[in-house]
């Protein structure tokens, strides 16, 4: 069961006037259950590669296989590939369009052909794991707060169960606690219900304290893929691509340059701290 | 996915027909246009496509661009030719079973589809070579003159121009909302008319909340600007005639004389 990207490239308005490089030669396992941050500043792909991940753009060159079947392949359902590759788009609560919150989450379900019991209980069952009030899954969509409509959208794609979850750049426009709620929901996903999942986004803040991986975008290719430690470590090369490492990476370079013998691959405050303590408590 | 519209669409190019003046522009497609209906025989219609060939290869958009968005066209011009074929009345070529193709039927057919592709090429040529905000500065101090009868002439300008800035925005949108909808399994393409009608709701919706709030927020934009109106308000980039301008005008009126001439000419006639 896993995700295999083998060389793919796509162009945008290949055969008009003015074609742009999409993707360039992007090559990506995601195994199961591996929380997984892609980066990159605006612009360099992130968006065009997940897209490509549940079959929504067919990629120039190149192949995706998924649980060991290519997804081009002629007949291949790409409906089912879809309730089992979730993607929650950037600004999800855009596409809500139902009467009530719930009917809403049924729609994804529906699609799927399961009978009405069954949509609804997954709907409330979706409801229930992104934490949204039980006393307001009868309003409508558009009377609810921003962050509130995230959740609805996010518990639309869970409804459809599926095994990996993508999300692309959930927590855009987002105030400080609206993003620590959505990550933190993310998170929890993740842990307790084994989830793969891929989270998208442009602030290495963001994933920094969530993830296993990190897959640095630029320009359509993949810059650099390897776990936050490594990642953080290259934190010249992301800044040359306009990208920073999360503040703890630096305070730690900062301190370790002033001759505190601390450990500089740090990725989270918390673990910052105690490296800090651990190192004053030393001497 | 619905990018492939190109009617109604700018292509980005330096060329002399970018160049000319809108209401050069607006004007030709007019009188063009009006040309196509004096025509009476083959002669006229041949010089047409010659002209407008060659403003095709001097605005230097490529043709097969320019084509490529007559697809969803292609269905009204085939079906008028076909009706016009079947319905005219004249001498009798072929007749089988309860249709008889007369010799008038054919040549009508013929005309009707080449008349409607003349149409359609020579008004996204405007489009192709013009941008919507200078197309409707054009409109605007072309049509300056019906003031004076109280049409809204500034008014309706904007207006156009909104809507024209707007046409790929919401194209947009609504690529981005049909994948957010595939992405939950919507359905578009299998089905009955009534199944297919009621997959779109998904899309409209969100679409037409989205035009909304766009709607909205440029009201707001410009309130706060304190746009209030055509009245005393200047132009950054006023329009002004220039001497390729007064050129373009001349072929214009030498095409028309010639091609309506030749076009109308008893000894040219087919029929
Ligand atoms: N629908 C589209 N049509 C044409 N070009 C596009 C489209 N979507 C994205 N692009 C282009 O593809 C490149 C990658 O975009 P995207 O994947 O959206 O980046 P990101 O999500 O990292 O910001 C950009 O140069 C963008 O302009
Ligand atoms: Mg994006």
């Amino acid at each position: 069961m896993s995700l295999i990207v083998d060389h793919i490239s796509y162009i945008y308005d290949k055969d008009s006037g003015l074609p742009t490089v999409g993707l360039k030669d992007v090559s990506l396992s995601i195994p199961d259950g591996q929380f997984i941050g892609v980066i990159g500043h605006t612009g360099s792909g992130k968006s065009t590669l997940m897209q490509h991940l549940n079959g929504l753009i067919k990629a120039t060159e190149g192949s995706i296989y998924f649980n060991g079947e290519d997804i081009y392949d002629k007949g291949y359902d790409l409906k089912k590939l879809r309730s089992k590759v979730g993607l929650v788009f950037q600004y999800p609560e855009h596409q809500l369009f139902a009467e009530t919150v719930f009917a809403d989450v049924c729609y994804g379900p529906g699609n799927l052909g399961l009978d009405k019991k069954d949509c609804e209980l997954r709907a409330y069952d979706a409801l229930r794991k992104v934490g949204f009030p039980e006393e307001l899954i009868f309003t409508s969509p558009f009377d609810l707060s921003g962050g509130q409509k995230r959740r609805v959208a996010i518990a639309g794609v869970l409804a459809m169960k599926p095994e990996i979850l993508i999300l692309d750049e959930p927590t855009a426009g987002l105030d400080p606690k609206g993003r620590d709620e959505i990550l933190g929901m993310i998170k929890e996903l993740q842990q307790k219900e084994k989830m793969t999942i891929i989270l998208v986004s442009h602030s290495m803040d963001d994933v920094a304290e969530y993830v296993d991986r990190i897959v640095v975008m630029n320009h359509g290719s993949i810059f650099l893929d390897n776990s936050p430690q490594v990642v953080f470590s290259h934190y010249k090369e992301l800044e040359e691509i306009g990208l920073s490492a999360p503040q703890v990476t630096y305070i730690m370079h900062a301190l370790s340059e002033q001759g505190f013998p601390v450990k500089c691959d740090v990725t989270t405050i918390q673990e910052a701290a105690d490296e800090i303590a651990a190192c004053l408590k030393n001497n | 996915m619905l990018r492939d519209i190109t009617l109604g669409q700018y292509y980005q190019t330096e060329s002399v027909i970018h160049r000319l003046d809108p209401r050069v522009k607006l004007l030709g497609t007019i009188l063009f246009f009006i040309s196509l209906f004096c025509f009476k025989n083959p002669v006229g219609y041949a010089i047409a496509i010659i002209f407008l060939a060659v403003v095709i290869f001097l605005s230097k958009v490529p043709f097969l661009f320019m084509v490529r968005g007559m697809k969803a066209i292609i269905f009204l011009m085939v079906f008028t030719s076909l009706v016009n074929l079947f319905a005219t009345k004249g001498d009798a070529v072929l007749s089988f079973w309860k249709i008889t193709i007369t010799r008038q039927g054919i040549i009508m057919a013929i005309t009707i589809a080449v008349r409607i592709s003349l149409l359609i090429i020579g008004s996204s040529i405007m489009t192709l070579t013009t941008t919507p905000n200078h197309l409707t500065d054009g409109m605007e101090k072309g049509l300056r003159f019906l003031k004076v009868i109280k049409v809204p002439v500034h008014e309706i300008a904007m207006m156009m121009s909104i809507a024209l800035r707007f046409i790929p925005i919401l194209l947009e949108e609504t690529d981005k909302i049909m994948k957010a909808q595939l992405a939950r399994g919507a359905d578009l393409e299998s089905g009955n008319v009534f199944k297919r009608v009621k997959a779109m709701v998904p899309i409209l919706v969100p679409l037409f909340i989205s035009a909304f709030r766009r709607a909205n927020d440029l009201a707001t934009a410009m309130e706060a600007r304190c746009y209030h109106g055509g009245d005393g308000r200047t132009k950054m980039k006023p329009l002004k005639y220039q001497k390729r301008d007064a050129v373009a005008y001349v072929i214009l009126a030498v095409y028309l004389l010639v091609s309506i001439f030749l076009g109308r000419l008893w000894i040219f006639d087919i029929m």
